[in-house]
């Protein structure tokens, strides 16, 4: 698979208060380091580790993630929105990179 | 249908023993497929005729409702990421005449809708059938002067997946009447009623006899390919439906045939018309 690629759905508009649902796909091998390849030898783990969410500089959500959870992690949560903003996305992968997405959200 | 009777006579008689049997069917839900809440898709539909079943149906009935659900919104659909990859490789110029998909064949949205649909078609050339996989490599070998995928590549796979979802929705239809096409059918009738391997076992004996049963933890359908290529949750990866037939044949412990052989495109076209009707669901997911 090519690089990893994040896929966020947040509403565009929503009303000040509202609870809103947002998912987030990103396309990820997770090698969980716990398989060998054909020589025996161990695949080094390569995983998302940490994924954070924030809005307008202040955490939304975020979690560890662990080497069970399967490839191309989904995460889907809710939250509350008062002022129009725009919502950061991290994912941190255990090569040192950390994949990014932002969307805005207005509010009426 | 007699050996079904006598299961369900002695799953009575062990209901009537107290023993709790409510785990023992995998029967196909009785709900509709709407995609991202606007696209209906066919999920039962009369059989053609000279068919063994009245009604055909998709796998997607005979899923739990988690990964049913996960089918129901594109965005949470994995599949929907080798769409996505898929679109990238249509517009990217490979091989010696410097031409990508796209040279050719533009808007793959507009051209590619409903193609998919009416794979395998007969190829008067080589004298046999050709599926989306072996048309891809033709062009890529003809027009491009690219290699050929080979089988399952990763490209293959996200192309493969691509072309299909432009015919999302559109009922699967196998035009026999094409060339030498209905005695391809005929081979792979035969095919889907040859018992191979040490369990001895036909695609016969699981798709038709048993579907709505469990085969040890997995429920069976009735093994239509509406869904191919699709994303198997056990996989974690887009699966290629000669993927597919060959892990089938593999685990009745059997030798396989080649992707692509000729036993495994009669095999295509037969299986393919045995969903006649059904919406293409290209990228399903699966267990």
């Amino acid at each position: 698979m090519a690089a990893p690629k994040p896929r966020v759905k947040v509403p565009k508009s929503a009303s000040a208060g509202e609870v809103i649902t947002i998912k987030t796909l990103i396309s990820h091998k997770m090698e969980s380091g716990q398989r060998k390849d054909k020589d025996g030898k161990v695949i080094p783990r390569e995983i998302i580790n940490k994924f954070t969410c924030e809005f307008n500089g202040k955490p939304v959500f975020s979690c560890d993630v662990e080497p069970a959870i399967s490839a191309n992690p989904y995460f889907e949560f809710s939250a509350k929105v008062m002022e129009s903003g725009t919502f950061k996305f991290a994912w941190v992968d255990d090569n040192g990179e950390t994949y990014t997405h932002e969307q805005a959200i207005e509010v009426k | 249908m007699l050996s079904r009777k006598l299961i369900l006579t002695a799953a009575a008689a062990i209901a009537a023993t107290g023993m709790a049997v409510s785990a023992a069917w995998a029967e196909p839900v009785d709900e509709d497929l709407v995609i991202d809440g606007e696209k209906k898709m066919v999920t039962r539909t009369k059989a053609p005729e000279g068919h063994p079943f009245d009604e055909v149906m998709s796998g997607w009935l005979f899923r739990t409702p988690e990964t049913r659900q996960l089918e129901e919104d594109s965005f949470s659909n994995p599949g929907m990421l080798y769409v996505e990859r898929g679109e990238e490789i249509w517009n990217t110029v490979e091989g010696e005449a410097g031409k990508s998909c796209a040279s050719c064949h533009g808007d793959a949205s507009k051209t590619m809708a409903g193609v998919g649909a009416s794979y395998p078609k007969w190829d008067a050339q080589a004298k046999r059938p050709i599926n989306i996989e072996l048309q891809i490599d033709k062009c890529r070998t003809g027009a491009m002067k690219a290699e050929p995928y080979k089988f399952d590549a990763a490209d293959q796979k996200a192309l493969t997946t691509f072309i299909k979802y432009q015919s999302l929705g559109q009922p699967m239809h196998v035009d026999l009447s094409q060339g030498d096409l209905q005695s391809w059918w005929e081979k792979g009738k035969d095919l889907y009623y040859t018992r191979t391997g040490q369990l001895n076992l036909s695609c016969a004996s699981c798709h038709e006899e048993n579907n709505g049963q469990y085969i040890r933890a997995d429920h069976l359908s009735q093994g239509n390919v509406n869904g191919f290529p699709t994303y198997r949750l056990k996989q974690a990866n887009m699966v290629s439906l000669h993927n597919r037939f060959r892990g089938c044949i593999r685990d009745t412990r059997a030798s396989f045939p080649a992707a692509f052989s000729d036993d495994l495109m009669a095999l295509e076209v037969y299986v393919t018309w045995r969903g006649t009707g059904l919406s293409i669901e290209t990228p399903a997911v699966r267990q």
